[in-house]
């Protein structure tokens, strides 16, 4: 058998991990492994940071530095890790509560910023960890613990966010599209500027058996099926576009980034604030 | 046999994912829930059930020199 040489970047003894049968987690975790191989990054120069919820407990099972910080606040201990040393690759992994709901002021104004992070968030629609509550991304009318007859609430497109608030590179992939969401992902990491990456995995435990769709295949399947490359939907008349969604890159515009314009204010500090 | 299945069922929790995604029907669950290898001869070594684990427990080559 050949060696598979991502399982280096696996902390061996935490695996198998806690997440539940068929949960789409350890699918995007192995795609970020996969994309820092790609890219060749030094695993001493590269630091995971995670907020809170199942899809933060990634940090925990990936052999880098890593940080699982608080709820909503990995962007904000990113953006201190970078601002520190602007050497090291720094990866974000949050979840759809903790990056727009409780982490939302943070994850717009990393954008805003245009701080060299690549952020991945692993959208399940839904606040796992908790045991089901509706996040901001819950779908119209699917149904959640806090949401029994169906959410009236218009979820975010995290994606239009990123990008309204001043990313440079934005992209969208699923548990389905593997090896797409992989790519999705490397081209974040070589962005150099705010990289959003969303993820779209399947939560089978406190969505899918709520909505109809406790069988993770069968939840994957309908990423298949619903899932567009962004050409296509370009392409596509909007009455065929309902249930539907758009992958692939949205956005890429490279800005000024953030350390560098900081370090400009370095350099006057230094010089007395002439 | 051209392939080569390996499964590490300590990491395997029994999801299906693989079981329902293999086109040769190769793969089925064991009465204690685990991914087992039911017929390992239709095997066409597609890589879907390796591609597809969020648990990373099977894993298929294609035989050395087949
Ligand atoms: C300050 C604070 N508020 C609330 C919580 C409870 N809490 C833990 S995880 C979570 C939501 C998780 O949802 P999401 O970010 O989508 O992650 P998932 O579990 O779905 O991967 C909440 C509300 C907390 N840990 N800390
Ligand atoms: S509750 Fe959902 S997101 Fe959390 S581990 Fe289980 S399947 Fe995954
Ligand atoms: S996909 Fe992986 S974890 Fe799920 S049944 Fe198959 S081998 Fe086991
Ligand atoms: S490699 Fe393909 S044919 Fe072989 S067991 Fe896996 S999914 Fe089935
Ligand atoms: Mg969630």
């Amino acid at each position: 058998m050949k060696e598979r040489t991502y399982e280096k970047y696996f902390r061996q003894n935490r695996l198998p991990h806690i997440w539940c049968p068929g949960c789409g987690n350890g699918i995007a975790m192995k795609a970020i492994v996969q994309a820092v191989e790609m890219r060749g990054l030094p695993r001493d120069k590269t630091i995971i940071v995670s907020g809170i919820g199942c899809s933060s407990r990634a940090s925990g099972y990936m052999d880098f530095d890593t940080l699982h910080t608080a709820h909503g606040r990995a962007i904000p201990f990113a953006t201190g890790i970078k601002l520190a040393n602007p050497e090291l690759n720094v990866i974000v992994i949050t979840g759809d509560g903790d990056c727009t709901a409780i982490g939302g002021n943070h994850f717009i104004h990393g954008a805003r910023r245009n701080i060299d992070l690549t952020v991945v968030l692993f959208n399940n629609t839904i606040y796992g960890m908790t045991g089901g509550q509706a996040s901001p991304m819950t779908p119209l009318h699917k149904k959640a613990t806090t949401a029994p007859y169906g959410s009236v609430d218009r979820p975010f497109d995290a994606c239009n966010l990123a990008q309204a608030a001043g990313a440079s590179y934005v992209a969208r992939s699923t548990a389905f599209h593997v090896q797409h969401m992989t790519d999705m992902i490397a081209e974040g990491i070589s962005c150099r500027g705010f990289a959003f990456i969303e993820t779209v995995v399947q939560c089978p435990t406190a969505y899918g058996r709520k909505n109809k769709m406790p069988d993770p295949a069968e939840m994957m399947k309908w990423m298949r099926d619903n899932a567009v490359m962004k050409t296509a939907w370009d392409r596509m008349p909007e009455e065929k576009k309902a249930d539907k969604f758009p992958i692939g890159v949205f956005h890429r515009h490279q800005a000024v980034e953030y350390t560098e314009a900081y370090s400009e204010v370095i350099t006057l500090a230094q010089e007395g604030g002439k | 046999m051209n392939t080569e299945i390996l499964l590490k069922s300590e990491r395997c929790k029994g999801c299906g994912i693989c079981v329902s995604f293999c086109p040769k029907k190769v793969l089925g669950l064991d009465t204690l829930g685990h991914c087992s290898v039911i017929n390992e001869q239709a095997c066409i070594a597609c890589g879907q059930c390796e591609l597809r684990c969020p648990d990373y427990a099977i894993f298929v080559d294609k035989k050395v020199g087949a």
